[in-house]
């Protein structure tokens, strides 16, 4: 039997975390990204697991906590406002440094806004959406096959690091079909979690889970453990795909479904002479600086243009890491609208000139 | 020959509690603690803890203890429970994080049946944040939000929680005891004991409604505060069991 698949996006979301041992999904309807439900609805119980839908986005938040609590491998899945209600969630996760995966399937706001894809949420994903000094690791696919290997991936993370990370896809990702090639096992760690609450079993004292600390030193030194573990973070986990970049006279910059639209616009841009290159970030938290720096850095390099399905959000951290070095500029789309190659191939066009 | 008649139970850790004088939140703890070493269940029972007065009772409880988000301990609860199906799990909750905030959760906890155990403290006021109104708070009780005293016509009516969660089919046993005189504690006592027996029988959701004390807030000594719950909560909040009174659950 061959192991390629056509899939959905969302489905293939779903497929992953099961492969990667996830038996917890606690969820709540919301278009683009349903599909992961009724999949884990009809897929958990065939592997003994467990998907409860929950009365609303903070209760399954909530469920993630005390399931991750527990020790299990954990999932919920939303989409943009359902994420929004999930953000105190996501801080106590933080707080209590508890491991667990959440995907945004990311579709237009701000409000209720509609329901087609979108990128506005990259602040939120980013730079923490909920109370306190945090992160959470962001991963950024950009294709059905990367959804299946991230989602696993994103798993050994939250482990790794008992951190939330979060799947950031859009809702073309999230919506449509394409072969998925899936691994004969997958690469799914252990991890000891005897700090878990499991009832101690008469084996040990008593855990505690809890993200409170009236006593400031103590949540001092929290704040302190947690930024040296977000330091580690930034220092092992950064993922990065670069594109003909290496002599490049304009580079782009893009995430996800973005990044696609952007690989068809180097083929067309070669064809009219100009050498264009990309820089996708796969890991949007931590933010891979150092590769944008170095492509940016190159003498052949005219400017940055970075092209996002917001009014311009990733573009801050890219000036940040490019450093007035070169001039970054933005093109974006929101309201659910994709920008157009030629859209692109025009902007690139002028810098190339001036 | 010396006969020992009483002791800490093991069920606590020991770390003094650092309630207000006169409240009883101590007696509850006490009694849970008890239950849960007589039951044997010590050392498989994962507890929840609220936001408000007993936000750190995981330091008293010797159970493994998870501290949830204000109102959001029975969907912690269900996220336990449903990772761990053989162990007990208890949420104990105040009237702010249960009747408030975490309405929705408790009550579709309740309607899911989850095999959980809910200890539901009601003093009819916020306590830690210093005697605001609570849904239960009684009319014509003056707190610091309802200065005047809660006037239905202003704040509306006190939610009567044992009542309304005892019309859903998932919650089957739900009974509501005071903790202000020997033969009500031990009431309680009993009360406690039946929920974790539901829940060690699988057979559903069991909540137990604890009338209880908070003199600083009240404005009332600690005698006048017990005598309060009998000449005034009573009459708005009835003892008794509202569904699960066939329920025999043995010793």
């Amino acid at each position: 039997m061959s192991n390629r698949v056509l899939m959905k996006g969302n489905e293939a979301i779903a497929e992953a975390a099961i492969r990667a041992g996830c038996r917890h999904y606690f969820g709540y309807p919301i278009t683009p990204q349903t599909e992961i439900m009724h999949y884990m609805a009809l897929r958990m119980p065939e592997v003994n697991g467990v998907m409860v839908q929950a009365e609303s986005e903070v209760a399954a938040i909530n469920m993630v906590y005390g399931a991750a609590a527990a020790g299990a491998r954990v999932m919920t899945t939303s989409s943009s406002p359902g994420i929004s209600l999930k953000q105190e969630g996501f801080s106590y996760i933080a707080g209590a440094e508890l491991p667990a995966v959440v995907v945004n399937i990311v579709r237009a706001g701000p409000g209720l806004g509609g329901i087609l894809p979108a990128q506005g949420d990259y602040f939120q994903a980013t730079k923490g959406g909920g109370h306190g000094d945090y992160r959470n690791v962001v991963l950024a696919p950009a294709s059905v096959q990367e959804l299946y290997e991230l989602t696993v991936e994103a798993f050994n993370i939250a482990d790794r690091y008992r951190v939330l990370t979060m799947i950031l896809g859009d809702g073309t990702l999230g919506q449509m079909m394409e072969p998925v090639l899936f691994r004969d096992e997958e690469p799914v760690e252990s991890f000891d979690k005897s700090w878990a609450t499991t009832g101690t079993q008469g084996r040990r004292e008593h855990n505690t889970v809890q993200s409170i600390y009236i006593e400031p030193d103590a949540l001092e030194r929290l704040n302190s453990n947690l930024q040296a573990k977000y330091r580690r973070i930034a220092e092992r986990e950064v993922r990065v795909e670069t594109v003909n970049c290496d002599g490049a006279e304009i580079i782009l910059t893009a995430f996800g479904t973005c990044s696609r639209i952007c690989k068809n616009v180097i083929r067309q841009a070669a064809e009219i002479g100009i050498k264009v290159g990309l820089v996708r970030p796969i890991t949007l938290w931590p933010f891979p600086d150092q590769a944008i720096a170095a492509a940016a850095g190159q003498p052949s390099v005219k400017a940055l243009l970075d092209i996002e399905l917001n009014a311009g959000q990733m573009v801050e951290d890219v000036r940040l890491a490019v450093n007035g070095t070169r001039p970054v500029h933005f093109h974006g789309r929101t309201g659910g609208n994709l920008p157009t190659q030629q859209e692109i191939l025009d902007k690139i066009q002028v810098l190339a000139r001036s | 020959m010396e006969e020992k008649v009483f002791s800490r139970t093991r069920g606590l850790t020991g770390k003094p509690f650092h309630y207000c004088p006169g409240c009883t939140h101590g007696i509850i703890h006490r009694l849970i603690a008890e239950t849960l070493s007589e039951m044997d269940i010590l050392d498989v029972t994962i507890g929840v803890s609220p936001v408000g007065c007993t936000y750190n009772n995981y330091e008293y409880f010797a159970c493994d203890m998870v501290q949830a988000a204000h109102g959001r301990a029975p969907a912690v609860a269900t996220g336990i429970k449903r990772v761990h199906p053989d162990s007990m799990v208890f949420t104990y909750q105040g009237d702010g994080d249960l009747a408030a905030i975490g309405t929705a959760e408790i009550v579709h906890a309740a309607a899911r049946g989850e095999k959980i155990c809910t200890f539901f403290v009601n003093n009819a006021v916020y306590g830690m944040t210093s005697g605001q109104m609570a849904p239960t708070t009684l009319l014509g009780q003056k707190t610091t939000t309802s200065p005047l005293g809660r006037s239905a016509a202003v704040q509306g009516y006190p939610i009567n929680v044992s009542e309304m969660l005892a019309t859903l089919q998932g919650a089957v046993y739900i009974e509501r005891v005071a903790v202000n005189s020997v033969r009500n504690i031990n009431r309680a006592k009993q009360a406690i004991r039946k929920a974790f027996k539901v829940q060690q029988a699988n057979l559903g959701f069991a909540m137990v409604e604890i009338l209880s004390t908070c003199p600083t807030n009240w404005g009332k000594d600690p005698v006048s505060a017990l005598k309060w719950i009998d000449e005034a909560m009573v009459k708005q909040y009835p003892l008794g069991v509202f569904r699960g009174q066939e329920i025999e659950v043995g010793d």
